[in-house]
C-alpha cells in the first residue's frame, strides 16, 4: 500500500492507530485513582508528543542516516514559529498560511545554514551549527526586536493588520473554522477522555511526517546517506558528491524543525526566542539518541518520553509523596520521601539523566533496543533463526559522524 | 598516445620526494602492471591519478583530458575506478547495496534526489548489482553487512562495485593481498576474463608476481618514488636492474 511493502505497511498502520487512540492509550486511570497523576492524556501534553514527535523525526534524517550531529536545529523551530505568528497578525487565525510560510522559511534557512556549516564535518560541523543557533537566539533579542518583539515574544495584538480576519470570525487559532482549542471530553465510568482538535491536527500531520521518513528511509535517497555516514571517502570514489546528499537531508530536517515550530505556535499563537535556545538544539539530540537514533520509530519513542518525564515527573511534589507512602509509619514515610524528593518535582531532570546514562550504556541503539530484543528472544524461540529484519532494526552505530 | 598519460610527474611529502619524475603511458585496454619494492610511491601515484593528491609538477591526461585539480567524483564519473589497498566499502550496509550504490552513480550521476521511488522499484539496479555479485561469487552474502565479511571477500566486494561502474580504466592496489591462493586463483582468473571480454584498461599494482606474470601486457619498476624500467613481462624478468632492486630481495 502507498508504495510500501507488507511488513512497512503493517508498520505504519500500527502507528497509525497509536497515534489516533493516544488519548485514551495516554489515561490508564481512573480519575479518582492515586495514579491519575500519571495520565498523561490531556491535550497539551498530548500535542508536545506529536509536535516533539515531528522535530525529532526530522532530526533523525540528518543525523540518523548521515550521522551529521547539528546542535543547531531549535534555531529552524524558532523560525518556523515566528513565521506561524507573522501569519497570524497579517491574515487570519487560519493555521493553514503560517504552516507553509513556516516550511519555507526554515527550509531557506537551512540552505543556508547548511550550506556553509556542511563545509565541515564530525565536531567541527556541530560546532558551527551551534554557533548559528546562538546567533539566531541573540539576534532575536537584540538586532531582530523588530520582527521578534524581542523579550516578549511575538503575539497577535488587537490592532493588527489581521486583512483576512472577516467581521465576527474566530479569534483563537483553526483550520478552516475548525478551533484548535475544542476538546470533546468523554467520561467513560471511571475514566475521562478528551478528544482535542488541535490533537488530532498535529497527529494527522505527524503520520503524515512520519510516513515520508519511511518513504525516504526506503528510497535510494535515504541509502545515499546511510553511505555518507558509512564511508564519505567511497562515495567520493565511486563518482557520487556527498556535499548535495548532506545538504539536502539538512534542508528537509530543518523544514521538519520548522513545522514542528509552526504548530507549537498553531496551538499557542505566541513566538519567544527561547525556543531557538541551545538547550532546545540539546533537547532533540537527546530525544533521538534516547529512543535509538538511525531508526524509524526511535526518535517518536525519544520525544514522547522525554516530554512525558517534565511534564508528569516534574508535577510529583511532596504531597503526593507523602500521599503515596501514608499507609507506612510515620517515621519510615519521611524516609522515603526523603529519598524520592531529589528524583521528582523539580529535580526530573536527574531521573531523565540517570535514564539517559543507562540506556546509553547498556541499550546503545536506545529505547526500541529494548523491543528488538524481545523480537529476538521470541523469534529465536519460535524456531525461525533470522527474522530479525535489519533494515527495521539497524546496528547501532557510532552516534558522531566522522 | 595511451588512454592514461602521466608526465614528469613529481611529489614531495615535507622532505621524502615520493614521485620523482614519474612518466608512464598506460594503452587502451591493456593490462599494465606497476611493481617495485615497499615504499615506492606505487600508492601515491594511483592517489595521484584519482584526485586524492594533486602532484605538485606534471600533468596527468585521461583519454585526452587533464584529470588535475577536479574532484575525486568528477574523475570517476570520467571513467575510472579505485580498488584501494585497505578496502573501502560501506561497512554497515549490505554487500547488495554496496554494490548497489555504485550502479546508481554510473545511472544518475554525482546527485539526483530520488527520495521517494523505493529502492526495490529499482529493479534494473538490483539485477545489475546481483550480476557482479555472482560473477565475485558473493552471491550468498546478498543480505550480510559489508563490514562482517573477510578481508578476501572484503576486497572482492570492493572489485565487484568498481566493476558494477563499468569503468574504462580501473585501478586495482594490490588486489590480492590477504587473499588466500585459492582466491587468488580465482581473481586471477575473473580478471583474465575481465581483460578478454571487455573493453577495459588495467592499471595494477601487485606484489605477488604470479599474479603480475599471469596477467600483465607492460610492467613499470618504480623504486624509490622513479620508474626504473618499463617493458614486457618477458624481458622485465631477466632484468638485471630489476633483479636488484626489486626480484632479488621480495617475494616472487
Ligand atoms: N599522505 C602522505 N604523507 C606523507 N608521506 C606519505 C603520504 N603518503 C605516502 N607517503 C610516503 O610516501 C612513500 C611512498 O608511499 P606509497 O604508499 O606510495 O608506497 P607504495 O609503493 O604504495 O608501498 P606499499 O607497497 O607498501 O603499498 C612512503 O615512504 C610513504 O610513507
Ligand atoms: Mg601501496
Amino acid at each position: 500500500m502507498a508504495g510500501l511493502d507488507a511488513r512497512d505497511t503493517r508498520f505504519l498502520l500500527i502507528v497509525v492507530a497509536l497515534t489516533l487512540f493516544t488519548p485514551i492509550l495516554l489515561q490508564p486511570f481512573p480519575e479518582s485513582s492515586s495514579l491519575a497523576q500519571f495520565n498523561a492524556g490531556y491535550p497539551d501534553l498530548m500535542q508536545r508528543f506529536a509536535i516533539f514527535g515531528i522535530f525529532a523525526i526530522g532530526f533523525n534524517i540528518l543525523f540518523g542516516l548521515t550521522g551529521y550531529l547539528s546542535f543547531g536545529h531549535a534555531a529552524f523551530l524558532g523560525v518556523g514559529s515566528y513565521a506561524t505568528v507573522w501569519m497570524f497578525k497579517l491574515l487570519s487565525y487560519n493555521v493553514l498560511p503560517g504552516l507553509i510560510l513556516a516550511v519555507i522559511t526554515s527550509g531557506l534557512f537551512a540552505l543556508l545554514i547548511g550550506y556553509i556549516s556542511l563545509r565541515r564535518s564530525g565536531i567541527y560541523f556541530s560546532i558551527l551549527t551551534l554557533a548559528f543557533a546562538q546567533m539566531s537566539f541573540n539576534l532575536a533579542y537584540s538586532v531582530l526586536t523588530p520582527i521578534t518583539n524581542g523579550e516578549t515574544g511575538l503575539q497577535v495584538y488587537t490592532d493588527d493588520p489581521q486583512y483576512l480576519l472577516a467581521e465576527g470570525g474566530l479569534t483563537t487559532t483553526h483550520i478552516f473554522g475548525l478551533a484548535m482549542n475544542k476538546s470533546l471530553v468523554a467520561p467513560v465510568g471511571g475514566w475521562e477522555f478528551t478528544f482535542n482538535v488541535g490533537y488530532y491536527f498535529c497527529a494527522v500531520i505527524a503520520i503524515a511526517a512520519f510516513y515520508l521518513s519511511l518513504r525516504i528511509f526506503r528510497s535510494p535517497f535515504g541509502m545515499m546517506l546511510r553511505a555518507v555516514k558509512s564511508n564519505q571517502q567511497r562515495m567520493s570514489y565511486t563518482g557520487l558528491n556527498t556535499r548535495p546528499y548532506t545538504l539536502a537531508a539538512f534542508v528537509i530536517s530543518g523544514m521538519y524543525a520548522g513545522l514542528a515550530g509552526g504548530l507549537m505556535a498553531s496551538m499557542d499563537p505566541l513566538a519567544g526566542a527561547e525556543r531557538m535556545q541551545w538547550t532546545a538544539s540539546g533537547e532533540v539530540v537527546l530525544m533521538t539518541i534516547l529512543g535509538g537514533a538511525g531508526t524509524l520509530m526511535g526518535p517518536v519513542l525519544g520525544a514522547g518520553f522525554i516530554k512525558y518525564f517534565e511534564n508528569i515527573f516534574s508535577k510529583i511534589n511532596d504531597n503526593v509523596l507523602h500521599g503515596w507512602f501514608a499507609f507506612l509509619p510515620d517515621g519510615l514515610e519521611d524516609l522515603l520521601v526523603t529519598i524520592v524528593h531529589p528524583f521528582v518535582g523539580k529535580g526530573w531532570h536527574l531521573t531523565l539523566g540517570l535514564l539517559f546514562m543507562l540506556v546509553v550504556i547498556f541499550l546503545p541503539g536506545g529505547l526500541v533496543e529494548v523491543g528488538q530484543r524481545l523480537r529476538r528472544l521470541f523469534t529465536r524461540r519460535g524456531g525461525t533463526p533470522d527474522a530479525a529484519d535489519p533494515r527495521h532494526a539497524p546496528k547501532s552505530a557510532p552516534h558522531v559522524a566522522e | 598516445m595511451g588512454i592514461l598519460e602521466v608526465r614528469n610527474v613529481n611529489k614531495r611529502f615535507g622532505g621524502l620526494q615520493a614521485l620523482a619524475d614519474v612518466n608512464l603511458s598506460v594503452q587502451e585496454n591493456a593490462v599494465h602492471a606497476i611493481i617495485g619494492p615497499n615504499g615506492a610511491g606505487k600508492s601515491t601515484l594511483l592517489n595521484c591519478l584519482v584526485g586524492k593528491l594533486i602532484p605538485d609538477t606534471g600533468t596527468v591526461m585521461f583519454d585526452g583530458q587533464s584529470v588535475l585539480g577536479r574532484k575525486p567524483h568528477e574523475i570517476n564519473q570520467t571513467g575510472i575506478s579505485r580498488v584501494f589497498q585497505t578496502p573501502e566499502i560501506f561497512g554497515d550496509l549490505t554487500v547488495l547495496e554496496n554494490v548497489m550504490i555504485p550502479c546508481f552513480a554510473t545511472r544518475d550521476g554525482a546527485f539526483r534526489l530520488h527520495a521517494i521511488r523505493t529502492v526495490r522499484a529499482e529493479q534494473d539496479i538490483m539485477e545489475r548489482a546481483e550480476r557482479v555479485l555472482i560473477d565475485m561469487s558473493l552471491q550468498d552474502r546478498l543480505r550480510d553487512h559489508a563490514a562482517s565479511l573477510s578481508r578476501g571477500d572484503k576486497r572482492r566486494l570492493e572489485m565487484a562495485m568498481c566493476l558494477a561502474q563499468e569503468p574504462r580504466l580501473l585501478l586495482l592496489d594490490e588486489p590480492t593481498a590477504g587473499m588466500a591462493r585459492a582466491d587468488t586463483n580465482k581473481t586471477i582468473d575473473l580478471l583474465k576474463e575481465i581483460r578478454d571480454t571487455r573493453n577495459i584498461t588495467m592499471a595494477i599494482i601487485e606484489h605477488d608476481m604470479h599474479v603480475v606474470f599471469s596477467l600483465a601486457e607492460r610492467i613499470t619498476v618504480l623504486a624509490q618514488g622513479a620508474p626504473l624500467v618499463e617493458d614486457t613481462p618477458e624481458n622485465i624478468k631477466g632484468h638485471p636492474k630489476v633483479q636488484e632492486a626489486y626480484l632479488g630481495q621480495a617475494h616472487g
